[in-house]
Order: C-alpha cells, then sequence, then structure tokens
C-alpha cells in the first residue's frame, strides 16, 4: 500500500479515526472551515453540533467519564476558544482526557491581532496537561498522536492542539502515515509502584488496629474497582469514598461508610478523624476532604498511593508514598496479603467496627420524611428506587449535587459524572447528552437546580437533534441553594443576591425546545413523575421539581473546621445526642 | 533554603513560559531564571534559583518534572556543586574612584572590559553571594548600572544532567 497525501484537514480526519473517536463535538467557525469541510466527507466519525463551545467541552467530558475513552472536541479560534476554557479547566481538575481542537488564524498572522485570534496555547497553560501549536501540517498526524497519549496515560488530562488555518488547507497535501506508537522522551509516567513500598505498606495496613481505606477520582479513572473491591473485602476495613471516587466500592456493602468531607457522614468523618491508619488510594487530599489541615488524622499513619508524585505531601505529609498506578499496585498488595502469615488484628477491628456502628446510629442523613414539602433528599431517593439504582447520573453544582451524592448510593463506577474540582455550575446537562450518546440504552439523569440548569440551558436544543433522552430533574428551590446556606449559616441568613425572583416556566421552556415538561408539587406526586418520565425512553423530560427552599445539606462541615466538628441535621440523633 | 534547580528541557517555543508560568501560578519564588540550548540543539538547559521550605522545594521539583516538556531535573543544592553567575558592572572612574574601582576589581578578580576617561565597566564571575559582595564593597553612588546573567550551575565530578 503506497503511502497517500492529504489535506491537513483530512489528516485529522484520519488520525481521529485510527484514534477510534466515535464522536466529536463542535461548533464551527471561519479558522476550523477546512476542518468542517472534512468532517463533511467522512463518515467514520459523527460530529455532534451543540449550541456554545462551552457545552462541546463538557459533552465530551461527560462522555469520557462514563465510558473511559478519551472525549474530542472542535472549536473555531478566538471566541469559540475562550469559550471552551471553562470546559478545559473542568476536565483538567477532575484529569478527565480530553483532546479539544482549536482553530488558530494562519500562521503568518499569528501574533498581528488578526480577527478572532486569540493565543489559545498561552490562555490553555495553567488549565491543561499540556498543549501544542502546529506548526505545519508535516506535524499534524505526529502531534494528534501525543495528544491522545498524553491526554490518556499516567494521570489523565486534557491537551489541547491549536491548528492555525493554513495548515488545513485542502490545496497543500503532505504524506500522511499515523505512527503506531510514539515515544516522548520527557515523558515516561510511572506505572508499576515501588515493590519495596508496596511490601511496606502491606506491612502496616496489617498493623492497624483503626485502619480506614480512603479512595478516590483515581480508582475510576485508574479502572481499579475490581481491584478496590477485592482489596477492601479480604481486609474487612471500612472504607470511604471521595465525591469523584462513587461507585468505585459498591455504595450498598456494608464496608462502606459513605462519602467523607465537607458533606461527609458523621461515620465517615469521625472514622477518618481516629483511624491510626488511613490507606489513601488515588485520591489527592483535596480541602473540601481534609477540613483543617493541622488536626487531619492526627494520630495515623499514612499511606498514599497515587499515579502522580505532586499529588503526593502536598497538603499532607504521608509515611508510606507509592507512586504507581491503582490497578497493578493494588493487584500486587492483595497478592502480598494474600499469601501472608501476619494477620490483621481481628480483636481490635471487631472494636473499630463497633466504634463505627455507634456512628452510623447518629443516624446524619436524617430529613423530614413527613414533610409537606417535597424534600429535595426524597426525590433523590425516589429517582434512586425507580431507576433501580442502575441510572447514570449527572449533576450540577450546589445543594443538589451533595444530595446525589449522598441519596444515590451508586454500586459501580463512572456511574456518577460531576464537576468536583471545579464545580462547575453547567456541566450537568451538556454531560448527560454526551453520556447518552456513549451509553444510547441506558438511564441518563441529570439532576440539576434551577440556577445551575440555566448555565447552559441552550444544549436542550443539542439533546433535541440528537434525539438524546435524558431526564432532567430540576430540584427548584428557588435559591442558589449552596450559596443561601453558606449566607444563613456564616453570615446571619443575609441573603444577597442568591434568591432567583424570576424563574423561566421550565415546562414550557422544555416543551419550546420540542421536549417533555413535567410540573411537581406535591412529594404524593414524586415517583409517579419519575417513573412516567423514565418510561418516555427516547424523549428528554424537564421535570421541574417544586422542593422546600429551606433544606439544608448535612452534615457539614464548615471551613476551617476538623472532621470531628460537624454540623448535624437538626431532627437527627446526633443532633440531639452530641448537642 | 535557597536551592538551584537545574533543568534539561525541549527546546520548544513556550517551554520558557511552562515553567515561569508554573511558578507565578502556583506562587512559587523565582530569584533568577537562566536558559540558553545545550551542545544539542534539541535541549535547553535552563537554572531557576528559588527558596523555600523542604514541602515547596518538593512540590516545585514534581510540579516541574510533571511538565511535559521538562526532560529531567536535578537540585544542586542536594550536592556537590559549582555555582556562577556573570556580572558586569558599569562604575564611575574618576579620580580617588578611579583607583579604588581598580584595586576592587583586582580583589574580586574580575577584568575591566570597556574604559572611558569617567567609567569602567566590570566583568566578574562568581558565585551570586559573591556578587553581592563587590556591589557592596563599591561606594553606592559610583555604581551607574548593573547587569546579572543570573545564576547557573553544574554538578562537580562525573555525575551529570543529560538524557
Ligand atoms: C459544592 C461542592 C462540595 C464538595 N464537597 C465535597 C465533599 O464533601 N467531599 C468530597 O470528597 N469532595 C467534595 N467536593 C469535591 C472536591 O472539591 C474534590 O473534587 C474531590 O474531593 C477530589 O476527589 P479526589 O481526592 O478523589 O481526587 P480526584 O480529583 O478525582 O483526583 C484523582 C487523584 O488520583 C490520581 N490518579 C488518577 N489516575 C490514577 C491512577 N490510574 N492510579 C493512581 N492514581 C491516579 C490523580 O493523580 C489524583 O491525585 C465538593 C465539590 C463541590 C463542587
Ligand atoms: C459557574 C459558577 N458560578 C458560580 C458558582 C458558585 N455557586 C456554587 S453553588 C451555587 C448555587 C447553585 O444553585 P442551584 O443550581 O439552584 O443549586 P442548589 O444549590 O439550589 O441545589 C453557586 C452560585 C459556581 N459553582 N459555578
Amino acid at each position: 500500500m503506497g503511502i497517500v497525501e492529504l489535506s491537513g484537514a483530512e489528516i485529522l480526519m484520519r488520525c481521529l479515526k485510527e484514534e477510534g473517536v466515535e464522536y466529536i463535538f463542535g461548533y464551527p467557525g471561519g479558522a476550523v472551515l477546512h476542518i468542517y469541510d472534512a468532517l463533511f466527507q467522512q463518515d467514520d466519525v459523527k460530529h455532534i453540533l451543540v449550541r456554545h463551545e462551552q457545552g462541546a467541552t463538557h459533552a465530551a467530558d461527560g462522555y469520557a467519564r462514563a465510558t473511559g475513552k478519551p472525549g474530542v472536541v472542535l472549536v473555531t479560534s478566538g471566541p469559540g476558544a475562550t469559550n471552551a476554557v471553562t470546559g478545559i479547566a473542568t476536565a483538567y481538575l477532575d484529569s478527565i482526557p480530553l483532546i479539544v481542537i482549536s482553530g488558530q488564524v494562519p500562521s503568518p498572522v499569528i501574533g498581528s491581532d488578526a480577527f478572532q485570534e486569540v493565543d489559545m496555547v498561552g490562555i490553555t497553560r495553567p488549565c491543561v496537561k499540556h498543549n501544542f501549536l502546529v506548526k505545519d501540517v508535516s506535524e499534524i498526524a505526529e502531534t494528534m498522536k501525543k495528544a491522545f497519549m498524553v491526554a490518556t496515560t499516567g494521570r489523565p488530562g486534557p491537551v489541547v492542539v491549536d491548528i492555525p488555518k493554513d495548515t488545513t488547507d485542502p490545496s497543500i497535501k503532505v504524506p500522511f502515515k499515523y505512527p503506531k506508537q510514539i515515544s516522548m522522551r520527557s515523558y515516561n509516567p510511572v506505572v508499576k509502584g515501588h515493590k519495596g513500598q508496596i511490601k511496606k505498606a502491606v506491612d502496616v495496613i496489617l498493623e492497624a488496629e483503626r485502619p480506614m481505606i480512603y479512595s478516590g477520582g483515581g480508582v475510576v479513572l485508574g479502572n481499579a474497582a475490581k481491584e478496590l473491591t477485592e482489596f477492601t473485602k479480604h481486609l474487612g476495613y471500612p472504607i470511604t469514598n471521595t465525591l469523584m471516587g462513587l461507585g468505585a466500592y459498591p455504595a450498598t456493602d456494608s464496608q462502606f461508610v459513605g462519602m467523607l468531607g465537607m458533606h461527609g457522614t458523621y461515620e465517615a468523618n469521625m472514622a477518618m478523624h481516629e483511624c491510626d491508619v488511613l490507606i489513601a488510594i488515588g485520591a489527592r487530599f483535596d480541602d473540601r476532604v481534609t477540613g483543617k489541615l493541622s488536626e487531619f488524622c492526627p494520630n495515623c499513619k499514612i499511606i498514599h498511593i497515587d499515579v502522580d508524585p505532586s499529588s503526593i505531601s502536598k497538603t499532607v505529609r504521608v509515611d508510606v508514598p507509592i507512586v504507581g498506578e491503582v490497578k497493578p499496585v493494588l493487584a500486587e498488595m492483595i497478592e502480598l496479603l494474600k499469601g501472608s502469615k501476619k494477620k490483621a488484628p481481628a480483636k481490635a477491628i471487631k472494636e473499630w467496627w463497633k466504634q463505627i456502628d455507634e456512628w452510623r446510629r447518629m443516624d446524619c442523613l436524617h430529613y423530614d420524611r413527613g414533610s409537606e414539602l417535597i424534600k429535595p433528599q426524597f426525590v433523590i431517593e425516589t429517582l434512586y428506587e425507580v431507576t433501580g439504582g442502575d441510572a447514570y447520573v449527572t449533576s450540577d453544582v450546589g445543594q443538589h449535587q451533595m444530595w446525589a451524592a449522598q441519596y444515590y448510593p451508586f454500586d459501580k463506577p463512572r456511574r456518577w459524572i460531576n464537576s468536583g474540582g471545579l464545580g462547575t455550575m453547567g456541566f450537568g446537562l451538556p454531560a448527560a447528552i454526551g453520556v447518552k450518546l456513549g451509553y444510547p440504552d441506558s438511564d441518563v439523569v441529570c439532576v440539576t437546580g434551577e440556577a445551575s440548569i440555566q448555565m447552559c440551558l441552550q444544549e436542550l436544543s443539542t439533546a433535541l437533534q440528537y434525539n438524546t433522552g435524558i431526564k432532567i430533574v430540576n430540584l427548584n428551590n428557588r435559591f442558589m441553594g449552596m450559596v443561601r446556606q453558606w449566607q444563613e449559616f456564616s453570615y446571619e441568613s443575609r441573603y444577597s443576591h442568591s434568591y432567583l425572583d424570576t424563574i423561566p416556566d421550565f415546562v414550557k421552556l422544555a416543551e419550546s425546545y420540542g421536549h417533555v415538561g413535567i410540573l411537581v408539587e406535591k412529594p404524593g406526586d414524586v415517583k409517579d413523575a419519575l417513573k412516567e418520565a423514565l418510561k418516555l425512553k427516547d424523549r428528554t423530560v424537564f421535570l421541574d421539581i417544586i422542593t422546600d427552599p429551606t433544606e439544608n445539606v448535612y452534615p457539614m462541615i464548615e471551613a476551617g473546621k476538623a472532621h470531628n466538628e460537624m454540623r448535624l441535621a437538626p431532627g437527627s440523633i446526633g443532633s440531639r445526642e452530641l448537642a | 533554603m535557597r536551592h538551584i534547580i537545574s533543568i534539561l528541557m525541549e527546546n520548544e517555543s513556550g517551554a520558557l513560559s511552562r515553567v515561569s508560568g508554573l511558578f507565578s501560578a502556583r506562587g512559587y519564588n523565582i530569584e533568577s531564571l537562566t536558559v540558553a540550548p545545550t551542545e544539542d540543539p534539541t535541549l535547553s538547559r535552563m537554572t531557576v534559583v528559588t527558596r523555600g521550605s523542604d514541602r515547596i522545594i518538593e512540590q516545585i521539583t514534581k510540579q516541574l518534572n510533571k511538565l511535559v516538556d521538562v526532560v529531567k531535573l536535578i537540585d544542586l543544592s542536594e550536592s556537590e556543586h559549582i555555582e556562577r553567575e556573570l556580572m558586569m558592572i558599569k562604575v564611575r572612574a574618576e579620580g580617588d574612584a578611579r583607583s579604588e574601582a581598580k584595586r576592587l576589581c583586582e580583589i574580586f578578580r574580575g577584568n575591566i572590559v570597556d574604559v572611558t576617561a569617567s567609567s569602567y565597566i566590570i566583568e566578574v564571575t562568581g558565585a551570586a553571594s559573591k556578587l553581592d559582595a563587590l556591589i557592596a564593597a563599591l561606594d553606592e553612588n559610583s555604581i551607574i548600572e548593573v547587569v546579572r546573567s543570573g545564576t547557573t550551575g553544574i554538578p562537580r565530578g562525573l555525575t551529570g544532567l543529560h538524557v
């Protein structure tokens, strides 16, 4: 087979095909018109036309989180590129593999303030894993190969490839050959952990009397849920997950003590505070998790497995660091544990569980089940029930996000799709579209709030065009609830600009976009409405659920407080006994 | 503590801004930064002088290593090394000051590389502290202009930073 000559735009399409890309999320404009023309003339890669470039990045991101494959985005130069930045930063903070192809003005005019020119490489430098500016058409194939490799290996992340218009010119053709393999002398992520460190960790693990497993998004990203489950089951130790790690260990299992951190369960946070050995697995000791650093896990030895050395000992000193991917490291640990003569001190562990059960009795996820107003927690519990716990749930940012995390126990990884690190309102709807494209036969639900949903609302139009039958559960409390909650607790209820008094009629709005809208105002109607929405398989349904505007997220560790200083829900056993 | 971090990186446009951007974005301090190509034109060698606690220096080296363009780096301060900086200093050289400037130049083993009726340019190399000492020894009013290259360094012995 001879070597074919192709234009830069055609080469780009071939690269995507070679990488097995199913979907590219994008929006056209001058600098990418050659690329769009090449896109038009092939049918290997399907293009999803969004309504705003932020939507493209979130949709690609949702697709990536759910499927484990990299998400691919195509935007034009200037405003197209800057609109994508929020989505790129969102993916960066949560370590999501994205390839963002941005058009750039032609090479000869770069730097001249040309029409729709921005320094995309400069703007995105602090929020990408890496970025490239293509300088010549002959570089495109190799650059794309590098982009995919960098985005998907080691600690994943977004990669921007900025492509000046002249390099995709249809009249300039060069030989095309896609490299099968590529190596970069400056990029060699660690895979396997250090044997000695792993052995040392296993020794520490087996000496623990009050052990705690704290696992995070790295287990999801590293496809190691099976290993984590086996490891945890073998040891019989309690486990907590971060917001990003939910689903990596089955939440309905008895060893799971719930999420930890600012809105974590009482038992998870107390166990963190009192443990003597902490096994951190693919988690990055985020400030929402640690609370007051000087009082974080005060008397414990910490083992930390992470593929990124810079995550280790960044905020909290670690005693046994293991740099490597969770999957092979856990597999090695399991093997050592199985072959070990040493056993964990059974009596102490039993005592520890007794203590944990005592904390569990505080009923920290209590809420008023007899309320005449719809309680948001009740909506999530009902959603869990009617979806059999098997839906893909995306969320926006705010109280509703925390309730979804707390009241929908995820048993499988990649089911819970949310923006944790950047906390980007507007993420939920486009992400749900991306997830649904990845899993057209599954239930995909976007849990949102009336403020967040309005940040990428335009994507309702995309949902119609591609017939992605997603269900939007809008917990409508007429407030930026999370902001209101902080104002109630920390600013003597001065609700400064957190009230939304001109909320659209979401039912009509959904209908005007060609979808189904359902208004739900009574607790008794919640279940039927959710069931009805799920029955309409191929339709996007917008459930506008009017909830109790005064409800707060509990437990809560306020900023600067330690794990044992939680605010518990009024009415819970804990709030009475610990008062 | 002061650390001299020596970095070997791909000689790509933008590589320098990745490093300087990292320092400013993460609030690390940069005392000096020098960069030039090596004997291999595809590689640049950069030397950054920074200050911080052990924990901060650990993060700095980890974050630098994480940059995709960085091939390798070492913290020179961790072992025996030679440190050099070049300074050119223009001083007034009239009357008594003329002989004083010349005397100091000799003490600091500098060279006078430009002479006019009323000025000298003194060139000196050495560790940054030696250059600081020369500046301190000169009469403040006699200094017209100071340019310094920033520190570079190299480990002693056979060990080195190469691909
Ligand atoms: C309103 C709001 C409230 C929040 N409240 C909470 C809260 O109460 N509790 C909570 O936990 N979070 C909360 N968060 C989320 C929080 O901000 C962080 O995003 C989250 O805690 C980080 O999760 P993580 O530690 O699992 O790290 P991630 O961001 O998921 O990072 C993954 C880590 O694993 C590593 N890694 C990646 N791949 C691998 C691999 N293959 N092998 C090994 N390591 C790997 C990475 O290097 C990284 O260190 C909240 C966010 C919002 C917006
Ligand atoms: C783009 C963006 N702007 C502002 C914020 C700050 N913020 C966090 S939660 C929140 C309120 C969200 O309100 P809503 O979507 O109605 O959800 P609720 O908290 O009421 O469930 C705001 C404004 C943010 N996270 N993202």
